[in-house]
Parts: C-alpha cells; sequence; structure tokens
C-alpha cells in the first residue's frame, strides 16, 4: 500500500525504507493478563502501522489509565501514558500544534465514557486530527472489576452485588450524537475486520473513533463471545460495508430495511425482496442511518449488532482550521513583530 | 472667565457608578490623558461579579480608582481626593472610604426618591446636611448631557447613556488634561455610529465647557510630570503585561506559544488577549473545561511547544492531577492563576492572595512546583519571562501566581528594549546519551543534566529518540516504568533537588534600608509590593527606620533569604490571605513572622501598612 492512500497523513514525513512490524515492537515486556484481548489488538496494530508508511518517530500513542492505556509502552513510536480520561485533551494539544504526526488514543470504556466523557465528545465536534481506540471490555479491569458505562443494566460486579442500576452507553451512539465524522466499531480477535477499520479510520481527516470490542478474560470473560463464536457470531452480526445492502445471518437471510415510520427493521429478505433492503451510506451528510443503525443491537443479548465503518464524511480538521486562521491573518497583517506589539499605539516620550 | 490655577503634587479620583454607567470606560480614558501628561500614576478598578445587577443597586456599582503624582507613587492610592457619585448607591458604597474636606462630585438627576429608597436612604443626603463635611459639587449631569445633545437624531436613552462623557469632560477640564487622546478614542469606538460619536464627543466637550463657565469650580488644578528615567513609555495593565510576556517568552525561545484555557474571572482576558495575536503564531485553545486546557498545553508542550493555561483559584483545583502529570513528565508548562477571592466561587471580581498553598502543595505526591509572583501591573511581563526561563530551562511546570489586583491595575511602563531580553535555550535532545552494557547507543529521556538535574527533551519527530514516558514512576535515567522503592525514594528527592537548585539562578535579594540601621524588617510577596512600599516611605518619612525585602519567587526561596530573616529583630509579612508565606517561612527558617492578614478583597492601604510596622517599633 502507497501512503497516497491516506490523504488525510499528506503533512506526516514517510519512512525512507519499508517497515515490519518488529520494527514497531518495543523492548518492554508485555504486562497484560495471558489471554486478555488487548495482546490481539497489539499484534494487529504493530502489524498495521508498517501501512502507513510513515516515519515511527513522527507517530504518537497517547492514552490514559486502565489496563488498555498501557499500550504505547509496547510501541516503538513516542507514547504518552497521561491520567485517567484526559488523552483526547492532552492529544489535542499535540495534534493541533504538531501536524506532521499521526496521532493516537488509546482509551479503555471506563476511560473514555465514565471520566473522559467531556473531553471525548468534545474532540469528536471540533473533529481533531486524532484517532481514538476504544477498548470496550464492557468492565473496569485495571481496578479489578467494577461495571462500567457499557456494562449491561444488572450487571452483578463487587462494586453491583445486586446488579448494576445503570442505564448503558452505546459508544457508537455517542460519537455520532457528538457531531463525529468518523465511527467505526470492530473486534479484537477479527484480525482482518480490524486492519481494515484501522485503514479507514487512519485515512480519516479529523477525530476517528474506533470502538473495539475487547474481552477481558479475567472480570468479564466471554462478554463479546457471541459474536466471535462461529456458530452464532454470523445470526448476530452485521457487518456494514458502504454502498452494499446491509444483509447477514448465516445464509444472508436477514437484512435491514426501513419501515413506513422511517425507523429500522431487522427483516427475512425472502420476505421483503431485496429491492427492500437498504444499502450502507457511510457517507452519508445526515448521521440518522448511521444513529439508527447503531440503535439495532441489543446490549444484552448482542443480536443485531452492525460492524464496520457507521460514518465517514468530510470536515476540515480543528488543527487545519487553526493553521488556517494563523496564516490568513498573518498574511493579511504580516507576521508579528514584538518591539511594535510592546509599543502599543499610546506612548509618550520621557528625555 | 479665567480660573486660578492651583498646583497639586497627588490626587486620587474615583469614579463611581452603576455597572452600566461606563465608569471602567471613563477611568480608563482618564488614565490614559494622565499618563500622556507624564504623571506618575496607579489604577485600581473595582467592578461587582454581576454583569448588570438591578439599577441602582449597592451591588450593581461599578468603580475605578486612579492615583496620580508629579513624583513615583506606587499604589492606586488609598482614598480618593474627589469621588464621581453617578448616583446614591454609588455614594453610598464609596462615602466611607472618602476623608474629611473630599470633593464629591454627585449627579443630582440621579438622587430621585426612588433611586434614594433602593438604597435606603430616608433623606436626600445631599440636602439633609450629612455630607456638610464634604465639598459637595451637585451637578445635574444627565439633564445637562441630554440639553447638550438635544440636536442629535439619538433616542434619549442614548443621549443620557452619554453622561459618562460630559463626566470626563469636566474632570478632564478641573485637571487640565488633554483631550485630543479621548477624540481619538470615541471617533475609533463609534466609527461605525457616525451620530453616536458626535453625540459622545459632544458630551465630552459640554463637560469640558461646562467646567469652564460653571461657578461650582472656582478653581483648575495642575499636576506637573513625574520625572522618570529616560524612555518611551505607555500605560499598562498586569493581564496585558502577562499575555505579552508570554508572547516575548515564545520569541525568546523560539517556541510556540499554545494557551489552553478556560474562561474564568478575573483571567479571561489572558485568553482574550493572546487569541488576538495569531500573526505572533500563538495558538489558543478554548477548552471544554480546566483539565483539558491544561491537558492541551501539556501535550502541546510535549510536541515541544511552550504549553501554558491561564486561570484562577477554582480552575487551578481542577488542574492538579494534571499539573502532578507535569511533574512526573518532566515537561516545561506554565500555569498562571490570577487570584481571586476563595474559597469555591467566593469573591469572582476582587483580589486576594489565598492560593499560594494550593500552588505549593495542591497535588498528590511530593509534587513541588516553582512559583514566580509579579510585583506590580506591569511586572507581569517580567515575570513571565522569568517562569518560562525556569520551565524550559528546568522542565518542569511553573505556577505564575498574579491576582486580580495586578490583573486589572494599571501603571506606566518603559517599554524595555527587546534585543535586550535574554534568550531561553530550550536545548532540545537530538542524539543517543547512553550506552548500553552491549556498547550501543540508546536514548534515556530521565537521564538528568548534572546541572540543572533537567531531564532532556526529546520531542516527537527526533529520529531514533522515541520513547515512553507516563504517569507511573520511571526508574531514574532509563525513565521506563520501575515500582522499585529505592527508585522511587530517589526519584522523589531529585524532583525535590531540581526545583531547589532553580534557587541557584534566582538574584540574591536586595535589602532596602536607606538607613542602614533598621531593626525591623517588613516583606511580602506578590501584589504588596505596591502598599507595603509606600507604608516604608511614609514611616522613613517620620525619621524612622524599616528594611524591607519583597519575594518574587515564593519556591524555591532566593538562597540569602534565611540570612537576612535571622539578622532583623522583627519580621513583619502582610498577606491578603491568613498567613500562608508566614507559615511555609516558620515552618522552613524556624523564625517567628508578625503576620499581618487582611482578606477584604481589596488592596493593602499604605497608612494602614505604615500603622502596622508604627506599632512593631513602638512595641520594641
Ligand atoms: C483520577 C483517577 N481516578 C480513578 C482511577 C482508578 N482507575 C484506574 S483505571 C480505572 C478504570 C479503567 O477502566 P477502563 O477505562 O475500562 O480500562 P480497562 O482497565 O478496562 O482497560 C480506574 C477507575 C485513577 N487511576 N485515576
Ligand atoms: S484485567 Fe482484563 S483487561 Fe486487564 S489485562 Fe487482565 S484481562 Fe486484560
Ligand atoms: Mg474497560
Amino acid at each position: 500500500m502507497t501512503t497516497d492512500a491516506f490523504p488525510a497523513l499528506s503533512l506526516v514525513p514517510k519512512a525512507e525504507a519499508l517497515q515490519t512490524a518488529k520494527d514497531f515492537k518495543s523492548d518492554q515486556e508485555v504486562r497484560w493478563c495471558p489471554g486478555c484481548g488487548d495482546y490481539a489488538i497489539l499484534s494487529t496494530v504493530q502489524s498495521f502501522l508498517p501501512d502507513l508508511g510513515l516515519k515511527r518517530e513522527n507517530i504518537v500513542f497517547v492514552s490514559g489509565i486502565g489496563c488498555s492505556s498501557r499500550f504505547p509502552y509496547y510501541l516503538d513510536t513516542f507514547g504518552l501514558h497521561s491520567i485517567h480520561g484526559r488523552a483526547p485533551a492532552i492529544a489535542t494539544g499535540l495534534a493541533t500544534s504538531r501536524p506532521d504526526l499521526s496521532v493516537w488514543v488509546i482509551t479503555g470504556d471506563g476511560d473514555a465514557l465514565s471520566i473522559g466523557g467531556n473531553h471525548l465528545i468534545h474532540a469528536l465536534r471540533r473533529n481533531v486530527n486524532l484517532k481514538i481506540l476504544l477498548f470496550n471490555n464492557r468492565i473496569y479491569g485495571l481496578t479489578k472489576g467494577q461495571y462500567s458505562p457499557t456494562s449491561e443494566r444488572g450487571k452483578i460486579t463487587k462494586s453491583s452485588p445486586q446488579g448494576s442500576l445503570d442505564y448503558s452507553f452505546n459508544p457508537v451512539s455517542l460519537a455520532l450524537g457528538a457531531e463525529a465524522t468518523f465511527v467505526a466499531r470492530t473486534i479484537d480477535s477479527d484480525r482482518k475486520h480490524l486492519t481494515e477499520v484501522l485503514t479507514a479510520a487512519a485515512g480519516h481527516e479529523g477525530t476517528a473513533l474506533v470502538e473495539i470490542y475487547q474481552n477481558c478474560n479475567i472480570f468479564n470473560d466471554n462478554a463479546w463471545e457471541p459474536l466471535k463464536d462461529t456458530d452464532t457470531r454470523d445470526d448476530l452480526m452485521m457487518r456494514l460495508v458502504h454502498g452494499e445492502p446491509i444483509r447477514f445471518g448465516k445464509e444472508q437471510e436477514k437484512g435491514v430495511m426501513r419501515k413506513a415510520d422511517g425507523h429500522l427493521e431487522v427483516v427475512e429478505v425472502a420476505k421483503v425482496g431485496l429491492d427492500n433492503i437498504i444499502s450502507h451510506d457511510a457517507h452519508a451528510k445526515d448521521p440518522g442511518l448511521a444513529f439508527a443503525l447503531s440503535r439495532l443491537s441489543n446490549p444484552r443479548t448482542l443480536e443485531n449488532t452492525p460492524i464496520g465503518v457507521f460514518r465517514d464524511i468530510t470536515r476540515p480538521s480543528y488543527d487545519r482550521l487553526m493553521r488556517e486562521q494563523i496564516a490568513e491573518v498573518t498574511e493579511s497583517q504580516g507576521s508579528g513583530d514584538l518591539q511594535t506589539l510592546l509599543f502599543g499605539n499610546d506612548t509618550w516620550a520621557v528625555s | 472667565m479665567s480660573k486660578q490655577v492651583v498646583q497639586l503634587n497627588r490626587v486620587v479620583i474615583r469614579f463611581a457608578g452603576d455597572s452600566g454607567d461606563g465608569m471602567q470606560l471613563t477611568g480608563d480614558r482618564f488614565t490614559s490623558e494622565t499618563a500622556g501628561m507624564g504623571n506618575d500614576l496607579s489604577t485600581l478598578p473595582d467592578f461587582p461579579a454581576e454583569i448588570r445587577a438591578p439599577a441602582g443597586t449597592l451591588p450593581g456599582v461599578s468603580a475605578f480608582q486612579l492615583h496620580f503624582a508629579d513624583h513615583d507613587i506606587m499604589t492606586p492610592g488609598d482614598s480618593p481626593n474627589v469621588l464621581v457619585a453617578m448616583n446614591p448607591a454609588a455614594l453610598k458604597a464609596n462615602l466611607h472610604d472618602v476623608p474629611r474636606g473630599a470633593d464629591i462630585i454627585v449627579n443630582t438627576d440621579e438622587f430621585t426618591k426612588r433611586n434614594l429608597v433602593k438604597v435606603g436612604y430616608e433623606t436626600n443626603p445631599i440636602e439633609d446636611g450629612s455630607l456638610d463635611q464634604f465639598k459637595v459639587h451637585p451637578i445635574a449631569l444627565t439633564s445637562m448631557t441630554v440639553e447638550a445633545l438635544k440636536e442629535f437624531e439619538i433616542s434619549k436613552k442614548e443621549a443620557e447613556r452619554a453622561k459618562n462623557m460630559f463626566a470626563l469632560g469636566l474632570l478632564c477640564w478641573l485637571y487640565h488634561r488633554p483631550t485630543e487622546g479621548t477624540v481619538e478614542f470615541l471617533k475609533a469606538k463609534f466609527g461605525k455610529n457616525p451620530e453616536i460619536m458626535k453625540a459622545n464627543l459632544r458630551a465630552f466637550e459640554a463637560g469640558w465647557s461646562y467646567g469652564e463657565t460653571t461657578e461650582e469650580f472656582s478653581v483648575q488644578y495642575e499636576i506637573n510630570p513625574a520625572p522618570m528615567k529616560a524612555g518611551t513609555y505607555r500605560n499598562m495593565s498586569g493581564n496585558l503585561a502577562l499575555a505579552y510576556g508570554l508572547i516575548a517568552a515564545s520569541k525568546l525561545s523560539g517556541l510556540n506559544l499554545f494557551l489552553g484555557s478556560y474562561p474564568i474571572t478575573p483571567a479571561s482576558d489572558i485568553l482574550h488577549e493572546l487569541s488576538r495575536h495569531k500573526r505572533f503564531g500563538v495558538m489558543t485553545f478554548q477548552a471544554e473545561d480546566e483539565i483539558a486546557g491544561v491537558g492541551a498545553a501539556i501535550g502541546a508542550s510535549y510536541g515541544g511547544a511552550l504549553g501554558v493555561t491561564t486561570t484562577s483559584g477554582p480552575g487551578v483545583a481542577l488542574k492538579s492531577e494534571a499539573i502532578g502529570l507535569a511533574v512526573s513528565l518532566e515537561l516545561p508548562l506554565l500555569v498562571v492563576d490570577v487570584q481571586r477571592g476563595g474559597p469555591s466561587t467566593g469573591l469572582p471580581t476582587k483580589t486576594e492572595q489565598s492560593d499560594l498553598l494550593q500552588a505549593m502543595f495542591g497535588r498528590n505526591g511530593e509534587a513541588p512546583v516553582p512559583i514566580v509572583a509579579p510585583q506590580s501591573p506591569s511586572d507581569c511581563f517580567f515575570a513571565a519571562i522569568e517562569a518560562a526561563r525556569i520551565a524550559i530551562t528546568y522542565r518542569t511546570p511553573v505556577f505564575l501566581l498574579s491576582d486580580g489586583y495586578l490583573a486589572n491595575g494599571s501603571e506606566p511602563w518603559c517599554v524595555p528594549d527587546v534585543s535586550l531580553l535574554a534568550k531561553i535555550d530550550p536545548n532540545f535532545a537530538t542524539e543517543l546519551n547512553h550506552e548500553a552494557a552491549d556498547g550501543t547507543m540508546e536514548f534515556w529521556p530521565y537521564l538528568r543534566d548534572p546541572e540543572t538535574l533537567a531531564r532532556p527533551w526529546a520531542i516527537p519527530g527526533t529520529a531514533g529518540l522515541e520513547h515512553r514516558i507516563g504517569g507511573i514512576e520511571k526508574a531514574d535515567g532509563a525513565g521506563t516504568i520501575s515500582y522499585d522503592a529505592d527508585n522511587h525514594d530517589k526519584m522523589v528527592r531529585l524532583r525535590q533537588a531540581k526545583v531547589d537548585a532553580i534557587a541557584r539562578t534566582i538574584p540574591e535579594l536586595v535589602v532596602d534600608d536607606p538607613d542602614g540601621d533598621a531593626r525591623v524588617l517588613i516583606m511580602g510577596w506578590g501584589s504588596t509590593y505596591g502598599p507595603i512600599g509606600a507604608a516604608c516611605r511614609l514611616v522613613r518619612a517620620e525619621g524612622k527606620s524599616v528594611a524591607q525585602i519583597h519575594l518574587r519567587h515564593v519556591n524555591p526561596f532566593p538562597s540569602n533569604l534565611e540570612t537576612i530573616l535571622k539578622s532583623y529583630d522583627r519580621v513583619i509579612l502582610p498577606e491578603m490571605n491568613l498567613g500562608q508565606l508566614s507559615m511555609l517561612l516558620r515552618a522552613k527558617y524556624l523564625v517567628d513572622i508578625i503576620g499581618y492578614n487582611q482578606v477584604r478583597g481589596m488592596p493593602f492601604k499604605s497608612d494602614e501598612l505604615a500603622t502596622v510596622i508604627n506599632d512593631v517599633l513602638e512595641s520594641m
């Protein structure tokens, strides 16, 4: 793949030599629990990064706090492991002031959606040039297993022995409501799909939110298992592909139709006819379809769970707009002279 | 009719009115004209927290005090010689500061039954004799303004609104101030609305002519220019100076300036000001909250910019965790705290020095942060550069503790020659710096400079220096995660030692003791410099001796501070808090301190502090 595939990365210097996954492995011992879904994601990211063809020193991973947020230590790029929930804010300052960097944010469901919820929604609406990978294991891993904002209601954990009372967030719906320009969902163990989604995200100008269903085998094992199990997954999960009819099921027998009242409904293709099955449009200006798709899934049974790119639209990134504003002002007024500034226009002389 | 001209050597004027009366603007204009005359001056705006409290009420009173003189002065003045009261509320709210015999100009049009009742006056103070001890000038400012503007095509309301210009014109006449600046100003301000512009100009002229013709004022005053060192001067307020200091620091270091900020009184004007200077490459980011503001600044610093965040006390509370991160990351960061009355929302528009201990200790863990405190409005410029020097040289967050008084107060400033300002070297790391056991070279992000103890600042984009850092404790040197007990103990001490080492580059304190025989030392930090200095002059003028020092660096302390403290019989320390610096000094040097502590939202008065000094002198 050539870097021309990533116009959004045009300001980031390109690597001179071909890179391999090995180039992106740091010398730090990986310390997740054996079997943790984070390993698979790390390995996929390490294999994917060479595809970008960027200078390694111009890639930065910024993370918050949580098991997932240890991620930057294991990549031989620049990395910043910050504080709980604040990675999008920190990365905003970095990405805005350094257009020559490819900036990635690693966060968890607690990090991004509880303590850092405010920063997440504002990064999304501003469209800062960040690629946010949200590792959703529906649990607080690092603090040993409390329910999280994506846990299903009624979840029994150490902090909810009678079942949690909170209604859960759907990160994709949340991001779409926050004016995100790119929203996708993928799964830790599906290396191919994860790579495709990362590739699409990397090529996007502005903020890309990628929700990654991740297994925490210690505190919330098999949370996404129905979507991974070859017996059940095809019945539960629909793969969104831009421009193609939204169909799923073992025999592709199910599809998504728009009802007379405008709502989406999962139907049997045979009953309604293929013509009535809607096609996915990730580039639609209106987020309505993407949002409606995000609402189809059942948070408990995982039925009708779409994965893939929900939305990918073009809107200038925040850092570009800021650079343009600075350039325009400098063009029209000339670059600033400190001495002139200090004098101002109301001085008097004492001799 | 030509009037008698009386020479004065100093005057304090206070303009007071309703928030909607334009008193700050009137004060600003009078200040500009006064600055242009070459007087030394000092100003103190005092406005309410509410944008527009109900008209005519005490909470809605906005005031602006200006002290100007033919000699060098240090404060905006203790009490006004002239009070301009635009309504009964303004009179009532300010009268207690006005000394007997002072002039009071009142706008009689506003002294209606209704307005008097609103502020609890049962009878009209202009008529009931309660102001007999003052020289009251009852003037129908509003109706005279409306009369002067009757030929203009503007509403009565618009005409009434120009009464502040009438008052300004009158005061300009009374004190022989030039008028060209105000004329130019009004032309520019109302350029888009010529009728309003002409009306304001006419009101201004009418006020002036009224002074000339009325019998109410038989004298006109003159205040000669103050002798000042040669140079080009301008009037400078604290927030503006601070913003300019940040731009200067950016130029001097060659680093792009990145401001992450969330609006809060009294710091917002720094955000506003820096937003106007994009031509200097300044990036301003109005964040979703204070945490994002400091977070973005840290991110920018990580990328090699000069990251700055500006706020007031409540914002600092929110930023604490992130400042701790910057301590651990050892990255340059400026945290500007324009202090206001606390706790909680407190007194947003009033001044206080009560965030010192928050700046010093308001973080989890041992997290030392250097503190610089400007001592006058224009000193905010140099203090900002000094804070940046420390932050960049030592790779550390630095607190710049301004306050509401410095932020909004102003004084003449001899504009420095920028070519004489010292450069700041960011000294980015570009090379591998450590030889591994196998002989290959590698990069250690926490390998310190032996002199400064600062770590290398290797920014993304630097080939070969890829590394990972974070808030988890790092191994000394290598910078990798380390939970080792001895290493943590060492790192905690190293971070402290680094901050302590800054003292080696701080100028030693010079005691101001003209007589050389003082046994009492008075000291302060930050904005109390003016009132303390003025108090010392008062005391010395009585033939008594008192020595003065003032701290600009509050952490670490200058290296000769202990010796100085221990060489006086008594040390007095006035603070606009309940004794925060006193506590630090007592703890560190085991010296006793006589604290003088007031938290009334206003700067100290010099005669109040002179009394404090005299009391101590007498007790000896
Ligand atoms: C200010 C602050 N509050 C609380 C914590 C404790 N804490 C660390 S990680 C975490 C939750 C992490 O959950 P998530 O983001 O889902 O990450 P995971 O470990 O599941 O990958 C919490 C509550 C902290 N580090 N900092
Ligand atoms: S606790 Fe869960 S999320 Fe954390 S490392 Fe272990 S398996 Fe992974
Ligand atoms: Mg989690």
